[in-house]
């Protein structure tokens, strides 16, 4: 596999969405070209930063008025 | 046959995950509210639907993202200016400086991703069109397989790969420029570092272009 093919890939290779046979040649080609897994750290960085970024705390408040509604006790504070 | 009164129960722990989704959905921290509350009560009505030992957190994702584009969607538009333009694959990573962290013990792009305030990265995924923005949103922050996203955006696999490939590279492209506006990015020129050759170095980026002064 070439460069071209293997940054092409990288990314179904991150998502865990490639077959076998392709998971196995895209490992090859990083393990011997630094630039291309270097590229494919820093995606893999990049991705944990944005998921865990993008977290948020639920307004008490919210909790509060959903239990309610479904007939829960509101959860402690 | 799911038990109703169970709901509480299994599906309370999502909460944090929908809240959040459905900010990035909204963009607007009352709508969300709203939204989420409103996601729950369809969920509990419908859950004598849900099939035991089937994927909650999917099903959850799925009445949230149709309450969404049924609610919400037509009230709160946005004028969409993204360059969905074909962009480079690795395009934050050429920007930051590419083949400089190899030879570093930890890359300097980590760094500088860590760095990142939340709020740029939140504006960044917000700012993507609305269909991009769900997949990668459903992809990146949660985790779903593209199967299962392609059944909660009901559409077919092929349209949510697509929509990941070019919906990943407008967010670098968004946290690049946004990065850069606010001058928290190394401004490099972005010279394509690798060239392409298979197990072959490219030459290391210039230090610095003239570019990268501005004020």
């Amino acid at each position: 596999m070439d460069c071209e093919k293997a940054i092409y890939r990288v990314y179904t290779y991150l998502d865990g969405e490639l077959t076998v046979w392709r998971r196995w040649s895209i490992r090859r080609h990083l393990d011997k070209c630094p630039p291309c897994a270097q590229g494919y750290t820093f995606e893999i960085e990049l991705r944990q930063v944005v998921s865990r970024k993008c977290r948020e705390e639920v307004p008490p408040d919210l909790k509060r008025r959903i239990a309610e509604a479904l007939g829960e006790p509101s959860p402690p504070e | 046959m799911a038990d109703q009164a169970r709901f509480a129960e299994q599906a309370m722990p999502y909460m944090s995950a929908l809240y959040s989704a459905a900010l990035r959905m909204t963009r607007n921290p009352s709508d969300a509210e709203d939204l989420v509350q409103e996601t729950y009560l369809r969920a509990y009505r419908g859950f004598g639907g849900f099939q035991d030992g089937t994927n909650l957190k999917a099903w959850l994702y799925k009445i949230l993202t149709n309450t969404f584009i049924n609610t919400y969607r037509a009230k709160k538009r946005r004028p969409e200016q993204v360059d969905l333009d074909d962009t480079e694959d690795f395009f934050l990573y050429r920007r930051l400086g590419g083949l400089e962290a190899v030879e570093a013990q930890r890359s300097p792009e980590s760094e500088v991703l860590d760095a990142i305030p939340d709020e740029l990265v939140k504006a960044a995924l917000e700012s993507l069109p609305e269909q991009f923005r769900m997949a990668v949103l459903l992809a990146d922050v949660e985790g779903f397989s593209y199967k299962e996203i392609a059944e909660i955006m009901d559409v077919p696999i092929g349209t949510v790969m697509s929509r990941l490939h070019r919906g990943r590279k407008a967010l670098q492209k968004q946290l690049w420029e946004f990065g850069r506006e606010r001058g928290l990015l190394p401004a490099t020129n972005g010279e394509d570092i690798h060239d392409g050759q298979d197990g072959q170095e490219g030459p290391a980026p210039a230090p610095a272009p003239e570019t990268a002064a501005r004020g």
